[in-house]
């Protein structure tokens, strides 16, 4: 029987002893009625080597691609060595460290990441992740709102993304706050600051935004606090190798900074599992959700590492607790925190800057092409909107022809800004990715200029 | 010893990193940083071998019995893991248009179906990241389907007092007040206070069946009539569905809405604490206000359902698709179990613990409700050893870490004083049950002899008994030597 031991000795003997003449029997207590038949929808169970064969045929179906989406999620080369060691036994197949003593690999570890965060954010304290950088942000606001207690309002740009927007609003509508939306200049792709006498909670700082654009992170820092609201730091944790940390924005610094955790390591995967950074000033440590790694002493006096500040949880508050939240995504965070380790300062510098100048270099050479312009004139970071005389989900299709994923069509979400996608090129790109991208887009757009599909013809 | 500790300045993992690092001249010098991240600076060994040795520190399924009950330690099979990381599904950028991942979403979408008929529910949403998230979704859909009616004055969620903490804590987050009720002798829903707790204020029950007591409700049927005619909605905790994997399904026993935990029941890893996944089923009447994406099936044809599909939605709950790693496993291992895999993780999974059960109370230890049937679990209470001995059920718990098995739950639920919460799930063989019976009674034994020897366990581990007194009133948090610049430069 697949994962069960049991020969038919051993239960005989296990029914012996307890007294039951049937496994059915074991099962008398539910009331007869309730019984369920046999599963319709599960099919007959494979022998590992036909899920196997299954598995990879439908891993052959979906294939490789030449990849040029970020929004949000970033393809980063992954060393070897994270992987391997992230899926040990001992890692992969721990529980949350409640038996600290029994747990000290996976402590220690998150300590070390909760170190990395803080050093790579500026803050003070960081806790163990969350689920992503959506959720991450979502628990950040209701963080702020916990913290004002006298407003309930926060103020959001659109040039944050638009997905983790409504993920914000699905997590904290139910409890009465109201999310503000901030214009953005269509000149820059900066998010513009409205004559607000103040009397809210937050301002979420995105940093680099939705758009790839870099926000004027000190001026928002210090009007949020002028105004007594947190500024709340939405942040790409590789840019953070050289880009300012948000402890140093503004005169006094972010108060939260929360953002997506995938670009430290984790596979693009269709989606997860990532996880949710959040690093915060010490004074608001009390308010933070998630679990929380510190170090302390044993019986001897030798250091170990525990859980701690639990009395914010769940499991001890109920229905006073933070969040519900019970896990962090650590098996994520043990991925991360060997990324970090491994790149260091220098690597994780490296890769920030190809993917900048990738970016840039992309943006040139697509520009150089007749009716492909760039949104806005601010400078970029590792994606850039490009604006096209043409329909965007056809020349999307036709690059994908090419096996070519060109960017993400954002017009649904800004029709303002026409025909327009979203353009990343990370460190993994050669400059021959970047001229066969180019190459195919001008391929594209001329032949659709010069015999447009029908559906365009005059 | 710590990364920090191995770090040299200018050592690196040379082969790691990119070619030199492009130019940044085109940014705004105030927006870059002025001193760099102090992140560790090692050789590719460095970071291997530490890492290694931490994993080692750790018990974990593969390495220890792990009888903790409400968690559900079965073994993860391997093949769950290599299949889910093959390289073409990890390449795929979750924003890809859905031609670009047929096979993918092909897994998802056959998962989901396979979800909705081992509960019994009429749809089920893959989006939630967890249990709790999974609540979440859950109790926001009650809260939705009831606001979409105009019946606003439900404002209330009751909530057993065996319940575990998400449960009231969730309830908060939706905006819900919460009315604890109380449990009955045998371990039941107390149906008087029930009864007397219902009213037109409230929006719904949450439930966990079988309990965190580890007993089944038998009275189901009537619980679910008196919170149906009070106009209340059934809300499922998934928690314990192990027990009932192929025998019952929620759907069946009238639950409205129910989340269910796929690293336990479906044996997705608990990664030392996460990451899992927390699909939500629904009934009928909550189809329209499921989070997206789901996965849709046109002739053939997948995609993901967006807010065209479905405008009552409660909207999304993470940025892309969930943990799709995570369902992949829980697929493969779908797949591999099947129908007649399906049918008998709950029968052995309750065979596994009533054997362990009747072993134990022939052994001299106190169940807490002797005369009910294991589900999948059951709590030993050591309420009399402790008045005798002293010896408590955290002291009995660290010394069986001392014998090499991880301790079970302690002191959940919180209703069974000096409890342990023990589940053995259906992975584990009779040899290795009867060796944690023999430890269990060699430390009961040892509590009754030598008090002392067990209050000071464990002695056998990388580390003895924490102060997390000091951890919590002296916090730190992060490493800060002394040499160490503060973060405000």
């Amino acid at each position: 029987m697949p994962f069960i031991p049991h020969t038919e000795e051993d239960v005989s003997t296990m029914l012996g002893a307890i007294g039951a003449a049937s496994i059915e029997n074991l099962f008398d207590e539910i009331p007869a009625a309730l019984k369920t038949g046999k599963l319709k929808d599960v099919p007959d169970g494979l022998p590992e080597m036909a899920v196997a064969r299954l598995m990879q045929e439908r891993a052959s179906q979906d294939g490789f691609w030449s990849n040029f989406i970020g929004a949000g999620v970033y393809e980063h080369h992954i060393p070897a060595a994270i992987w391997q060691i992230t899926t040990r036994g001992e890692f992969y197949s721990a529980y949350t460290p409640y038996q600290a003593e029994a747990s000290q690999g996976t402590l220690q570890l998150i300590y070390e990441y909760q170190t990395m965060m803080t050093r790579l954010t500026g803050l003070d304290v960081s806790n163990a992740s969350l689920y992503d950088g959506a959720s991450a942000l979502a628990e950040a606001v209701l963080m702020a709102v916990r913290s004002h207690k006298t407003s309930r309002r926060v103020l959001v740009p659109k040039t944050v993304h638009p997905i983790y927007r409504r993920v914000v609003d699905t997590t904290v509508k139910n409890q009465g706050i109201e999310l503000v939306e901030l214009d953005y200049d269509p000149a820059t792709g900066q998010t513009m600051l409205p004559a607000e006498p103040g009397g809210f909670a937050g301002l979420v700082i995105p940093q680099p935004n939705f758009f790839g654009v870099l926000e004027d992170v000190h001026a928002m820092t210090d009007w949020a606090h002028d105004k007594g609201a947190l500024a709340i730091a939405l942040v790409n944790p590789t840019t953070l190798a050289v880009l300012e940390a948000p402890g140093q924005w503004g005169a006094k610094g972010a108060d939260i900074a929360v953002g997506e955790g995938q670009p430290l390591g984790a596979p693009m995967a269709s989606g997860g599992p990532y996880f949710g950074f959040m690093c915060c000033r010490q004074d608001f440590v009390r308010q933070m959700p998630g679990r929380i790694v510190g170090r302390t002493v044993d019986l001897d006096g030798k250091p170990g590492f525990a859980l701690t500040l639990q009395a914010r949880e769940q499991h001890i508050r109920r229905s006073k607790a933070t969040s519900n939240i019970c896990t962090n995504q650590g098996l994520v965070v043990t991925a991360a925190t060997q990324y970090m380790a491994l790149l260091g300062p220098q690597g994780l510098a490296k890769v920030a800057s190809n993917s900048h100048a990738n970016t840039v270099a992309l943006a040139d050479k697509l520009t150089a092409i007749p009716n492909v312009t760039r949104a806005f004139a601010s400078p970029c970071f590792h994606e850039v909107v490009l604006q096209l005389n043409d329909n965007a989900k056809d020349v999307l299709r036709a690059l994908r022809a090419q096996g070519i994923l060109g960017g993400l069509d954002i017009s649904g979400w800004y029709p303002e800004l026409g025909q327009a996608i979203l353009v990343c090129a990370t460190e993994t790109k050669t400059s021959g990715d970047l001229d066969q991208y180019a190459q195919q887009m001008e391929r594209i757009l001329s032949k659709r200029r010069e015999a447009p599909p029908c559906a365009y013809k005059n | 010893m710590l990364i920090f500790d191995h770090s040299r300045p200018g050592r690196t993992a040379a082969a790691q990193l990119p070619a030199a690092g492009g130019s940044l001249d085109d940014l705004p010098a105030n927006l870059r940083r002025r001193a760099p991240p102090a992140l560790p600076e090692v050789s590719e060994l460095d970071v291997v071998r530490h890492y290694t040795r931490l994993s080692q520190l750790n018990f974990s399924i593969d390495t220890q019995f792990y009888p903790l009950g409400s968690c559900t330690m079965k073994y993860n099979p391997r093949a769950c893991n290599s299949l889910a990381m093959l390289p073409q599904f990890l390449a795929r950028h979750p924003a890809s248009p859905d031609e670009t991942g047929q096979g993918f979403l092909a897994s998802m979408f056959e998962l989901q179906e396979m979800l909705k008929d081992v509960t019994g529910m009429a749809g089920v949403s893959m989006a939630p990241m967890a249990g709790a998230h999974g609540e979440f979704a859950g109790v926001a859909m009650i809260r939705a389907y009831h606001d979409a009616r105009g019946d606003t004055a439900r404002r209330e969620i009751i909530v057993p007092d065996a319940a575990h903490g998400t449960n009231p804590a969730t309830a908060t987050m939706c905006g819900y007040t919460v009315k604890e009720i109380p449990t009955d002798a045998t371990g039941g829903v107390d149906l008087a206070a029930l009864k007397a707790a219902v009213g037109p204020q409230t929006a719904g029950l949450m439930l966990t069946n079988p309990s965190t007591l580890g007993v089944f409700e038998k009275t189901i049927a009537e619980i679910q009539k008196i919170v149906h005619d009070a106009g209340g909605l059934l809300y499922y905790d998934g928690a314990n569905l192990n027990a009932i994997l192929g025998k019952v399904r929620p759907g069946d026993m009238g639950f409205d809405v129910i989340h269910m935990n796929l690293h336990k029941t479906f044996s997705t890893p608990h990664g030392g604490g996460g990451p899992g996944a927390g699909p939500v089923g629904v009934s009928k009447r909550l189809l329209p206000f499921m989070p997206i994406p789901l996965v849709l099936n046109e002739n053939g044809a997948y995609r993901l359902a967006t807010e065209t599909d479905l405008p009552q939605s409660i909207g999304r709950m993470s940025a892309n698709m969930g943990n799709a790693g995570v369902l992949m496993r829980a697929y493969i291992y779908a797949r591999l179990l099947g129908r007649e895999g399906m049918h008998r993780v709950a029968e052995y999974a309750t065979l596994n613990a009533n054997y362990l059960m009747v072993r134990l109370r022939e052994a001299g230890f106190d169940l807490a409700f002797p005369t009910r049937r294991a589900s999948h679990e059951f709590i030993v209470t050591l309420k009399k050893l402790k008045d005798a001995t002293g010896v408590s059920a955290m002291d009995f718990a660290k010394r069986l870490l001392d014998y090499g098995y991880h301790a079970p739950t302690t002191y959940f639920p919180l209703l069974v004083p000096e409890c342990l919460l023990i589940e053995p799930t259906e992975t584990e063989s009779r040899e290795t049950l009867d060796g944690f019976i023999e430890a269990m009674v060699a430390i009961k034994h040892e509590a009754e002899t030598n008090a002392a020897l067990v209050k000071g366990a464990p002695y056998s581990l990388p580390v003895r008994r924490l102060d997390d007194v000091k951890a919590a009133r002296e916090l730190d948090l992060a490493y800060k030597p002394a040499e160490f610049i503060p973060s405000r430069v």
